[in-house]
């Protein structure tokens, strides 16, 4: 009984093998690679290149030491804070909200609108942005014919525009969860409250954010980990420049590995990254759990 | 369970004939492919002529060899990195590739390239290599690793109407630093909407901003970066700090661009599209390869470049011997240590680097250049009116220090100057700054005080 029992509990979880074996191999392998060569000196080039050492936590102590570290991680956080909790979320929710009362008209155009940033490939809308941005711009010929001098945007505020460039890119992302979340909140609960005299804020507050609170961490989770890995936008708008003013640690990693061809430095910068990712991600999957009812 | 037995069969044998049809071919027999990986953009296509060449030319003298071109469409610093990783591993590293002098050392170091000693020794050609160019393919044990295609030198590059315009005789020979600055400041004055002298600074120019600029100044000092006797790097002297000064000077008093143009990684394309061509630039430092972008067919032609444009050695601080200063780089082709026909990728590469090939390439990409017969050659020689000027500084050029900490070395050098042009440190400051990042790039012990 048991055997055929037990066989039947293999047999069961035999249709999500190849998806765990995928996941294994693209996700597991490389993120323990990636631990693995943090550890070493493997280099691009040179005498470790073929042949890398093992130097133990070597490269996390030179990273603890290193000037640039801890203004990049600022720069990140600051990023992260700015263009995805702040930015995509608070904006996709304003225009989720916004578009219910809006008339279809309005709504589909502002939608498609916004929708469109999200359609176009990143590197696309990173050379978008870029243009928008730069010395000859677009911003700076709408502002010129306003009468005001040009400002070099990516020079003296490179952070801003990143941010701004994030946002335009990832709002929609945010807009489509909360359309759908928006549409899940039950008509007779609103219209109680309405009822009982609730304004438009109260209802809001009240009613429609408790609702789609599970949506809300959903939607945080995913935005927060999708911009923590942000880099063609970054890389083509400003590569970390000027004066290192706008390296987050994507950017980091990668001018340590490959502009510096020190691999082994770059990944132990890159699982810094995972780590400050997972404990993002841990936080919010326990946030959901403790919704549940 | 027995009656399944078939149909497991037929998945496992369909799954071998797919996996079978990935494998690549047997290289045995008559067919052979020799993998060769260079760069190409669109401002750069006189190596990939060159190499289409000499595929069918060596395709024809070997009956079953196939040469697989493979260019690689990234800049310089890209290239390097694509190159690097193709390189790490020996089922994608090519057989023959394109390498930059300054990588060569650490990339033997690696293991990745063929010691080509041997070989060269039976190439009737190789004596007509000059001597200087051959040590850029040398390793630190003293074997040939690649063999050059060409070399650079730098100069100042000034257009004659400019100056002309301010009331400056051409052609035009600064003997220092100060002769620089007076004549900047006359262009300034008598044509406020032109950057009088430019010279490349901060991160965004990468190599550019220390091979045309930050070392012309410093090796101009009597200062070096590098202590060739004693292996160490030079910290503290006082030829780093003169040389960020001067960048100072020229940025404080708006006589190079404005700060964020210097930091602009494309500010070169505007430099030789439309600055030059339009008046609209004193002077700068560029390679001697400048004239391929405006001659006929180059990325940037300009008709009038031959009248308008005038060449003037870099001079030295206050004028002291030898007089001027100039860096060379220049690029190579080397074979990949993992190659599994060494004869036939070597055997292309003396069809590639031929009489016939070497000037084609050396004139279309107006390189220096390192044969002796294309040197002498009437075609390479009124290629465009400053073959002999650039060509005459190589008395007087260096070479990088090319050791595998070079890179980062080179970039603190390039955030030094960054530092500098945008007012956030005094040079005393980026100097010291510089000397700690040496410090903890090679270890204390790994520098000099000179």
């Amino acid at each position: 009984m048991a055997a055929t029992h037990r066989g039947r509990q293999v047999v069961r979880y035999l249709p999500v093998l190849p998806a765990a074996v995928l996941l294994l191999v693209f996700l597991a392998g490389p993120v323990l690679w990636a631990f693995h060569a943090s550890m070493t000196n493997v280099g691009l080039t040179g005498r470790h290149a073929r042949n890398p050492e093992w130097v133990g936590l070597e490269n996390y102590q030179r990273l603890v030491q290193d000037p640039v570290f801890p203004l990049s991680l600022g720069l990140t956080v600051l990023f992260v804070a700015g263009s995805a909790v702040l930015g995509q979320n608070v904006l996709g929710l304003a225009l989720a909200v916004l578009m219910r009362r809006a008339r279809p008209a309005v709504s589909a155009t502002v939608g498609t609108a916004v929708v469109a940033a999200w359609v176009l490939p990143e590197i696309v809308a990173a050379f978008a942005a870029y243009a928008f941005f730069s010395r000859d711009g677009t911003l700076n010929q709408l502002l010129g014919g306003l009468g005001q001098p040009e400002t070099d945007w990516l020079y003296t505020v490179p952070m801003a525009a990143v941010v701004l460039a994030n946002v335009w890119r990832g709002t929609a992302f945010s807009m489509l969860v909360y359309r759908a979340a928006l549409n899940g909140v039950p008509a007779e609960l609103t219209e109680a409250a309405q009822m009982d005299g609730a304004g438009a804020w109260q209802r809001l507050a009240y009613i429609t954010l408790p609702v789609i609170r599970g949506s809300i961490a959903t939607n945080l989770m995913l935005v927060t980990l999708q911009t923590l890995a942000v880099f063609t936008l970054i890389w083509v708008m400003t590569a970390g420049g000027p004066a290192n003013g706008s390296t987050t640690l994507p950017v980091l990693a990668y001018q340590e590995a490959f502009k510096f061809g020190d691999i082994g430095y770059g990944t132990a910068v890159a699982t810094v990254l995972i780590v400050i990712g997972g404990v993002f991600g841990a936080a919010y999957l326990r946030l959901l759990r403790e919704q549940r009812p | 369970m027995l009656r399944r037995a078939p149909r497991t069969l037929s998945l496992l044998a369909a799954a071998t004939l797919v996996l079978a049809a990935c494998t690549p071919a047997d290289p045995g027999g008559g067919n052979k492919t020799i993998k060769v990986a260079y760069q190409k953009t669109d401002s750069f296509t006189a190596l990939d002529s060159m190499l289409q060449d000499a595929k069918k030319e060596f395709e024809a003298a070997n009956q079953g060899v196939t040469v697989d071109l493979q260019p690689i469409q990234a800049n310089d610093d890209d290239y390097g990195t694509k190159l690097a990783l193709a390189l790490r591993s020996p089922s994608t590293a090519p057989d023959v590739f394109y390498e930059d002098t300054f990588k060569v050392r650490s990339d033997v170091d690696a293991g990745y390239l063929l010691k080509l000693d041997s070989r060269l020794a039976g190439w009737g050609d190789w004596g007509k290599f000059d001597a200087g160019a051959k040590e850029a393919g040398k390793a630190d044990d003293g074997g040939t690793y690649a063999v050059p295609l060409g070399t650079d030198t730098r100069a100042i590059w000034y257009n004659k109407k400019v100056l002309e315009t301010a009331g400056i005789s051409v052609p035009w020979h600064p003997s220092s630093w100060q002769d620089i600055l007076d004549t900047a400041r006359k262009i300034k004055a008598a044509e406020p909407d032109v950057i009088p002298f430019n010279m490349y600074a901060g991160k965004g120019t990468g190599e550019g901003t220390v091979m045309q600029g930050f070392y012309e100044l410093l090796y101009g000092t009597g200062a070096a970066l590098y202590d060739q006797d004693s292996k160490k790097w030079v910290v503290g002297s006082t030829g780093f700090k003169d040389s960020l000064t001067f960048l100072d000077t020229l940025y404080k008093e708006h006589l190079a661009v404005a700060p964020a143009d210097a930091l602009d990684p494309n500010i070169w394309k505007k430099v030789f599209g439309e600055w030059f061509p339009k008046a609209k630039l004193g002077a700068t430092v560029e390679g001697s390869y400048a004239p391929s972008f405006w001659q006929a067919g180059g990325s940037y032609a300009w008709p009038g470049y031959a009248q308008d444009m005038g060449v003037a050695p870099f001079p030295t601080e206050s004028g002291g011997a030898p007089g001027a200063v100039s860096m060379s780089g220049g690029w190579t082709l080397a074979v990949g240590a993992d190659t599994k026909q060494p004869d036939l990728a070597f055997n292309f590469l003396t069809t590639a680097l031929n009489a016939k090939n070497s000037l084609k390439f050396t004139v279309a990409s107006s390189q220096i250049a390192v044969r002796s017969d294309v040197a002498a050659d009437a075609g390479y020689q009124s290629a465009n009116p400053f073959v002999k000027d650039v060509s005459g500084l190589v008395s007087v050029t260096r070479f990088r220090p090319a050791t595998s900490d070079y890179p980062r070395i080179s970039a603190a050098v390039q955030e030094a100057t960054e530092a500098v042009i945008t007012g956030k440190r005094t040079p005393e400051q980026a100097a010291a700054d510089y000397d700690a990042a040496v410090a903890g790039i090679v270890g204390a012990d790994k520098t000099i005080r000179k």
